[in-house]
Parts: C-alpha cells; sequence; structure tokens
C-alpha cells in the first residue's frame, strides 16, 4: 500500500469542476511535485488535503487511515503540515512565538496547568523551545527569532512559513508553491533545503511549483494537471515531453 | 540602551526580559500596597474601581485583544458575577464559595455564548454579544423571585473567614488588588503557554492555526470561558463595592466603558488595560475638578490680567454654568474616543513605548516609526 | 384578525424607520466597510434640525423637511471629513470606536441645545385616518411606508444604474484599485456619507410624529436598527429594509401577543436564531478567504 493516497478525488463548486476525479499515490520518503497551469486545480488538491475544502467525492487514506472525514485540526496531529500560496503567518507575533505555534500538536498541557505555569508547563516549553531552535539552524533564521512578522521581506517569511511547518515534526509535508516571488539565490537555497527535508529529517514531500527548474532539480517524480483532471505522470522528463502537457502549455 | 544577550531557553520563557523589570515592578507594589495609609478615602475608592475595571480590561483583552473576538456583552458577564453572589449571600454562603461559584457560572455561560459566536465574525459577532447583553439585562429586570426586578438587590458586607470587611476598608481594597494581580499574572501565563498562542494565531490567521493542529472552534469557546469567568470574578467585588446592584448598571454604556478601557490604554498590551482602567476611572474626579475649582481658578487669572470685579465674577458663572451643563460628560468620552483613536491609535502605552524609544534612540528617533500600515482593499470582511 | 392587521401595518411602519436607519448603515458599509455606529444620532439630528425649522422658526413643513436634509448632508459630508478620512484603511475596530464617539458627542451636544424634553414636529399627516371597512389606518404610518419604499428604490436605482453608483461599489471593492482607475475616492466617500445623512433625516423627520425627539432617541432606535441590517446581511440595500420591517414587525406581534418583557427581547431573539443558521444574515454572501 502506499503511504499517502488520493482516490478519486473531485471538487464542484456549482458546474465548475475544480477537481476532478484525480487520483495518485505518494511513497514514503518521495518528492513528489504538482505541476499544471493556472486554475489546474493544483491548490485545491492541497486544500482538499487540509480540508479547508469538503471533497465532493473521493477518498483520502495517509498511512492506510482513511483521512477523508477528519477534521482539519486532526490533519495537522496526523502529521501532515503545510504552506500557503500567498503566506499565511500570524502577522502580529514574533518568528519564535510563530514557530512555537508549529509545535502545537505536541503540546500535552492542561489549560489550569498553564494558568499556575507549572513546571511541568516549564519543562514542556523548554523542551518545544529547543526543538524550534534546531529547526531554527536548519533554515539559518538566526538574525530574525525576536523580530514581528509584519516588519520582515517576503523571501524570509517564505522561510518562516517552511520553518513553522517543520517545527510540527510532520511526516507529509505540503508546500504551496515554495519559490513564488523568491529570486534565483532564494530560490536555490529552498532547493537544497526541500532536498535536505527528504534526505536528512526523512520526510515526504508534496509539493505544488511553477518552476520547472526548481521542479527537475528536486522532484522524483512529477503530475501534470490540467482543468482538474491528471495529463500525466512520471519523472520530470518524461511528463514535461508528453504531447498533452507540451499542448496544455502551449494553449494549443 | 539595554542589550540582552540570552544564554539559555529559559530566558525565552521567564515573565520579565530583564531583572530590571523586577525593582520597578517591585517598586510599584510597594506603592500599592502602602496607599492605603497615604490616600485619602475619596481616592483609595476610586483606586478599588480601577482594579476591578483593570480586571475587566484584561478579561476582555483575552478575548478581543488576543484572540481577536470582539465583544460588547462583557457588562452581561459582570452582572453574573454580581448577581451570583448576591443570590448565594442570601442564604449564608461564605465568600470563597460564591466567588469562585460566581467565576465558575459565569464562565459555563460565557462558554454557552461562545458556541453560537463560533462561526460569527466582525460586526456580526458585534451584534451577537450587544443582543446577548441585553437579554440578560431584560432578564433580570423580569426574573424577580431571583433577582428582585427593578428594585436591585441589597448585598451584605463581605465576610472572610469571619472577619467583615467593609467595602471602604484597606483589606478590601487588598482583595481587589490580589485578584487583579493574579488575573495579570495568570494571564501573562497563559500567553507563553501553547494556549495563548493559539489564541494569537486564531486571531491573525485562522486557516493557518487550523492547518498548524489548533482546533479553533475549542479555543475560541475556551477564550470566550476565560474572559467571561474572570469578568465574573471581578462583578464579585464590584457588587461588594457598590453595595447595592441593580440592572440598569449594566447596559450596554458598561460595556462600551470597558471597549474604551482597552482602547485608550492601547497596543493591545496589560500595560494598555491597566492605564486605560486609570483613565475611565479617575474621569469622573476630573470632572467634578472641574466643576468645584476650575471656574473660580478662571475667574482668579481673569482678574489678574486686570478684569474688573464684576467681569471676574460674570466670568466665573459663565465657567462654572458651562462645567456643569448636563451631559458635558458624554461630550468629554466622545471627544477622547475621537481623539485617541485619530491622533494615538496605539493609545497611552504606545505613548509611553514613544517616549522610552526617544530616549533611548536620541537623537536618531525617526516620528515613522510607529507609523501604521494603511490597507485599502477589503481584507477584512474575506477572513 | 383586525388586531392582527393593525399590529402588523404599525410594526411595518417602525420596522420602515429602522429600515430606513439600517439603510444609512449598509449605504456607509458597501462602499467604505465602515459600520457607523452614530447612525442613528444622525437620524436624531435630523430630527431636531426639522424641529428647529418648522417648529421653531414655523417654515412650511416641506421647505423645513428639504433644508433639514440639505443641511444633514452637508453635515454627514463634515462628519466624515473630520472623523472618518483620516483613519480609513485602520482596522476595522478603529473606525467602530470613533463612529462610537461621534455618537457620544453628538447626544451630549444635541441635549445641550434642544434640551432633554421631548420634542413634537406638527405633519401634514398627523391626523388624519384611512377607514377601510372596520380597519382604522393612520396617515402618518402609512406615509411612512410610502417614503421608505420610495427612497429604496431610488437608493437601489442609484447604486445600480448610474455611473457615481457603480463607482461607489468599485471603491467599496477595493479602493487603492478604484483610485487607480481614476475614480475620485475621497469624494464618493464624502457623497456617500452625504447620502446617509440624508436618509437618517427623513428617517428622522418621518419619525418625529410616531414617537417623539429627544437626545437618546438616536441610540434607541439605532440599536433596532443595527440588527435590521444585520438581519439583511449588512451590505444589500433591500436586505437592509426588509431586516428592519421583520424587526419591527415582530416587535409589535411581541408587544401585542406575548406577556410584558418580550417586547423588547423578541427582535435580538430573532436575530440570534437567523445569525445561529446563517451566519452572513438573510441576504448576505459569504465570502471565502483564498488560500
Amino acid at each position: 500500500m502506499s503511504y499517502f493516497r488520493a482516490e478519486n478525488l473531485s471538487l464542484h463548486f456549482g458546474g465548475l469542476k475544480a477537481v476532478d476525479a484525480v487520483s495518485f499515490a505518494v511513497e514514503k520518503g518521495e518528492i513528489l511535485s504538482i505541476i499544471g497551469p493556472n486554475g489546474a486545480g493544483k491548490s485545491s488538491i492541497f486544500n482538499l488535503i487540509s480540508r479547508i475544502y469538503r471533497p465532493t467525492s473521493g477518498r483520502i487514506f495517509f498511512e492506510d487511515q482513511d483521512i477523508t472525514e477528519e477534521p482539519p485540526y486532526d490533519i495537522a496531529k496526523l502529521g501532515i503540515a503545510r504552506t500557503f500560496q500567498n503566506i499565511e503567518l500570524f502577522e502580529n507575533a514574533t518568528v519564535l512565538s510563530n514557530l512555537l505555534v508549529g509545535r502545537h500538536r505536541h503540546s500535552t498541557t492542561q489549560l489550569w496547568q498553564e494558568l499556575l505555569f507549572l513546571p511541568s508547563v516549564r519543562a514542556n516549553e523548554k523542551m518545544h523551545r529547543r526543538r524550534v531552535e534546531q529547526v531554527i539552524e536548519f533554515l539559518d533564521l538566526e538574525p530574525y527569532r525576536d523580530k514581528l512578522i509584519s516588519g520582515l521581506p517576503y523571501g524570509v517569511r517564505k522561510v518562516i512559513e517552511l520553518a513553522r511547518a517543520l517545527c510540527s515534526e510532520p511526516k507529509l509535508i505540503l508546500l504551496d508553491e515554495p519559490s513564488s516571488g523568491l529570486n534565483v539565490e532564494e530560490t536555490d537555497d529552498m532547493s537544497f533545503w526541500i532536498r535536505d527535508m527528504k534526505s536528512e529529517l526523512g520526510i515526504t514531500v508534496l509539493m505544488v511549483e511553477h518552476d520547472m527548474s526548481l521542479v527537475n532539480r528536486v522532484s522524483d517524480r512529477v503530475i501534470a494537471l490540467n482543468y482538474g483532471r491528471v495529463l500525466a505522470m512520471g519523472s520530470p522528463t518524461e511528463v514535461q515531453q508528453h504531447p498533452d502537457v507540451v499542448a496544455a502549455y502551449l494553449g494549443a | 540602551m539595554r542589550f540582552l544577550f540570552k544564554t539559555d531557553y529559559e530566558d525565552d520563557i521567564k515573565l520579565f526580559p530583564h531583572s530590571g523589570y523586577w525593582v520597578s515592578y517591585g517598586i510599584l507594589l510597594a506603592l500599592l500596597l502602602i496607599a492605603p495609609y497615604v490616600l485619602s478615602s475619596y481616592l483609595m475608592s476610586q483606586l478599588v474601581f480601577v482594579c476591578i475595571y483593570a480586571t475587566v480590561g484584561v478579561a476582555l483583552l483575552i478575548l478581543t485583544g488576543f484572540t481577536g473576538q470582539a465583544s460588547l456583552g462583557h457588562a452581561a458577564f459582570l452582572a453574573i458575577g454580581a448577581y451570583t453572589a448576591a443570590y448565594l449571600q442570601k442564604y449564608n454562603v461564605p465568600f470563597p464559595v460564591y466567588f469562585f461559584a460566581a467565576g465558575a457560572l459565569t464562565g459555563i455561560i460565557g462558554a454557552m455564548v461562545g458556541f453560537p459566536a463560533l462561526r460569527l465574525t466582525g460586526i456580526y459577532l458585534v451584534i451577537a454579544t450587544i443582543s446577548f447583553a441585553l437579554i440578560v439585562e431584560e432578564i433580570l429586570a423580569r426574573w424577580e423571585s431571583v433577582t428582585n426586578g427593578n428594585e436591585g438587590m441589597r448585598v451584605k458586607t463581605l465576610s472572610l473567614l469571619g472577619v467583615t470587611v467593609p467595602r471602604d476598608s484597606p483589606t478590601f481594597y487588598y482583595l481587589c488588588l490580589a485578584v487583579l494581580v493574579l488575573t495579570i499574572v495568570g494571564t501573562l501565563n497563559l500567553l507563553r503557554s501553547p494556549t495563548g498562542r493559539a489564541f494569537v494565531a486564531i486571531r491573525d490567521s485562522e486557516t493557518a492555526a487550523r492547518s498548524m493542529g489548533v482546533n479553533v472552534a475549542l479555543y475560541k469557546v475556551k477564550s470566550f470561558a476565560i474572559s467571561a469567568a474572570i469578568t465574573g470574578f471581578a462583578g464579585v467585588l464590584f457588587a461588594h463595592k457598590l453595595s447595592f446592584i441593580s440592572p440598569e448598571m449594566f447596559t450596554l454604556q458598561l460595556s462600551i466603558e470597558f471597549i474604551i478601557v482597552i482602547l485608550i490604554g492601547g497596543a493591545f498590551s496589560l500595560h494598555g488595560a491597566v492605564l486605560g482602567a486609570i483613565f475611565i476611572v479617575m474621569i469622573d474626579p476630573f470632572l467634578t475638578y472641574l466643576k468645584d475649582d476650575v471656574p473660580g481658578m478662571i475667574a482668579g487669572i481673569a482678574a489678574a490680567f486686570g478684569a474688573g470685579k464684576a467681569t471676574a465674577g460674570s466670568i466665573q458663572s459663565n465657567v462654572a454654568a458651562f462645567a456643569s451643563l448636563n451631559g458635558l460628560k458624554g461630550a468629554i468620552y466622545g471627544i477622547i474616543i475621537v481623539l485617541f483613536v485619530l491622533f494615538e491609535p496605539l493609545g497611552l502605552y504606545g505613548r509611553w513605548l514613544k517616549i522610552k524609544l526617544f530616549f533611548q534612540l536620541f537623537p536618531l528617533y525617526k516620528r515613522a516609526t510607529f507609523k501604521r500600515q494603511k490597507i485599502y482593499v477589503k481584507s477584512e470582511r474575506n477572513r | 384578525m383586525l388586531d392582527f392587521v393593525q399590529q402588523l401595518v404599525s410594526g411595518v411602519a417602525l420596522g420602515c424607520v429602522y429600515g430606513l436607519i439600517a439603510l444609512g448603515f449598509v449605504l456607509v458599509y458597501k462602499a467604505t466597510e465602515v459600520v457607523n455606529f452614530a447612525q442613528g444620532d444622525l437620524m436624531m439630528l435630523g430630527g431636531f434640525f426639522a424641529f428647529t425649522f418648522i417648529g421653531m422658526m414655523g417654515l412650511n413643513y416641506w421647505v423645513g423637511f428639504a433644508g433639514a436634509v440639505a443641511a444633514m448632508a452637508l453635515f454627514g459630508m463634515l462628519a466624515e471629513r473630520v472623523v472618518v478620512r483620516p483613519i480609513l484603511g485602520y482596522p476595522q475596530f478603529s473606525i467602530i470606536m470613533a463612529t462610537i464617539g461621534l455618537g457620544y458627542f453628538l447626544r451630549s451636544i444635541a441635549g445641550m441645545i434642544w434640551g432633554t424634553d421631548d420634542l413634537k414636529i406638527e405633519t401634514p399627516f398627523s391626523q388624519g385616518v384611512l377607514r377601510i371597512g372596520s380597519l382604522v389606518l393612520a396617515y402618518d404610518k402609512l406615509s411612512v411606508i410610502a417614503a421608505t419604499m420610495i427612497l429604496c428604490t431610488l437608493l437601489w436605482l442609484f447604486f445600480n444604474k448610474t455611473t457615481l453608483g457603480t463607482a461607489m461599489r468599485a471603491s467599496s471593492e477595493n479602493m487603492l484599485a478604484a483610485y487607480y482607475m481614476g475614480i475620485p475616492v475621497k469624494r464618493v466617500v464624502s457623497i456617500v456619507w452625504a447620502i446617509s445623512a440624508a436618509v437618517a433625516t427623513c428617517a428622522g423627520v418621518l419619525l418625529a410624529p410616531i414617537t417623539f425627539i429627544h437626545s437618546n432617541v438616536g441610540l434607541v432606535l439605532g440599536l433596532k436598527a443595527f440588527p435590521a441590517a444585520v438581519l439583511g446581511g449588512f451590505g444589500s440595500i433591500p436586505g437592509a429594509v426588509v431586516g428592519g420591517v421583520l424587526i419591527g414587525v415582530i416587535e409589535s406581534m411581541a408587544g401585542f401577543y406575548l406577556p410584558e418583557g418580550w417586547k423588547d427581547v423578541a427582535p435580538y431573539l430573532v436575530l440570534l436564531a437567523v445569525l445561529l443558521l446563517k451566519p452572513e444574515g438573510l441576504f448576505g454572501h459569504h465570502v471565502r478567504k483564498k488560500v
């Protein structure tokens, strides 16, 4: 059985079929990219997995468990973290507290313990803080720890969002256009990090991306979508040479 | 300027960033402890109200400031706390029991308000909380077997462990101060724990909070419950301080005053809630002062500039007539709110931060440091 | 049955007044995404202006009415210029607070100028009644209903059929983009405030024969009109009037058929029930943030 599986996933808005009977599987430890023109339904698939939308039909499995009906907050508890296309950070909080929210799924303390800040809470907080520091080190975010998000440039925010997702120690991470809005140098960094995530941290990556050079550099397999349907699946070069994919991009 | 060198993860967790805070807050606490032996009984009474208002301010801050859920219904929570105390007192329930019972009941009702509020945002939430408060007000006026209706209820003098504590005694003041300090410390603890961070996460982006594993609905209800419970505790003290309660004390006007507390205090900080409470409680003595002393002073100044006795007298009576005009308080309220929103959106605490920064950076301070970004697209509607 | 119709008509008439105030809320909200908590107080001020022109200066009813509307339109622009424009673009909460402050100020100023007594305006509709069989309908109530229908239609046409109306809708969607497209956003906002103050004045003057004018009337009625606007979905012109009529009818029915005390609470209970089922009101659109 596959590690993560979507079966006949559909999302219809009235007559519009944003996602139309899409099936695919992700193997443990691989980097799978979803490509496709604007409006092909790539981000919709992510929003279906993280339960922002409810699928019209179809099922989603993770580690052989049906997660189609799980409430949104439990998706993260199962070990699936995500980033967003247009950055959804907690604007008026520091980088550190943003990353600590990423630790939320590991928090075990009760409200009354927190009100008194008992030693157990303190010990937990120190543990969380240590884990966050490891991520900060991994992504070179040391200069920004105590800065407010609202004052940071776009490129840094993008990395912080990735960091927040990593702080939850996910098994599967969904990256929604990790390179959008980044310059060439930052995109290079991003590609190294994505590969390190796989090799060093053992995280499975599912990502939506437009930048083909990034896709080629990091992906093990690629899925091409158009109008909510799967056009092609396979290695990066196979998919890019597939006649349907070429037609979809060139508008033939 | 002080640079902080952190050598331990503990440094990010502790209550105050550096030891200087312990000194300044220690001095402040000491001053507050000797206050009853220094200040007049009138000012002491105002100080008790400051403690109560600040407690409610902190409660409202948890809900509105940190979780981002606006409420114009906190007067109702205060009323529920006050009436629970007054009702249980009739059956000779001891103070600690009805104090905590009031907090618990208000907390439960707060959670019950929180559930329907889950799907509401912005103005819809505001109107829902207003509706709740109006309904509570009407129930208090109509449920005569329990609340004694519009005639109100007398609240007996507080008795703590067999000792009576009159409402103008130093002990009562210490009790209110203790409740305030404990509330503030509890809130600070909450803010450095997962729950507090989840609140802030919900305020800034519900979608992201959810995708990080925060059960948004549960935490919103928690925030409502905590905020209501603290307000309920404050309600007990409020009832004892006034020694008489009736439904028309807990109107929308009072809820608006609580919002003003956190607005004028500002910067969405606990400091702000306390400063705001001081401000709103001290408006009354200020207006009295305006009525009693200022006309004479102005006449005195006019006389000093060579105005005749008759002119000075007429100036005095004119100014006095103006100062005692009906509704002057409302106009001053209105002007203060508008001026704060226009010119000091970060509130009193924001002003203090600016002054502090000015001296720290002198002569390099830039006025634009605190300039807020304006957003002209509809962002709030799509939250 | 007769009682029922009688109550229905007076409920609808009262509801139309709520609807007119709610219309003011909606207009300002549509154009600037500002919730104007001082809307009821603008109505109150309009009523006092009309009283000054008609009751004190002895002008003809219609001349005084028009004068009050014109004066209040100017006042609306002034209020916008002084209080709202400097903080456009700030969080909604700040602007709500500013308008609450404005409301406080207007109430107490009105109390200082016109005193705290209830005032009454003589209108051409004050006395007459319309008899249909044994049904007796007062002209003053019918006049309110008719005027609301006319105003609502005019405003709807204005917003949907004129260039200026389109400009207003555009600037409400995205002020910056509208500005770049050459729409004079500041003037548009100013005009919206003028219109909403004028509509509020109409409500105030029409109301004068039904309830009297006093400095707190705006607060009391504003608190009823606000649920009306929310019920209608805050942003829909017909929604505001429908919401207002619903609130008015519920209130008058509850006052007649239910025990004492329900009259003031019933509208809010209904409002809470509606919000539970449809969090965006009856005519509102649920907009989802795109991620």
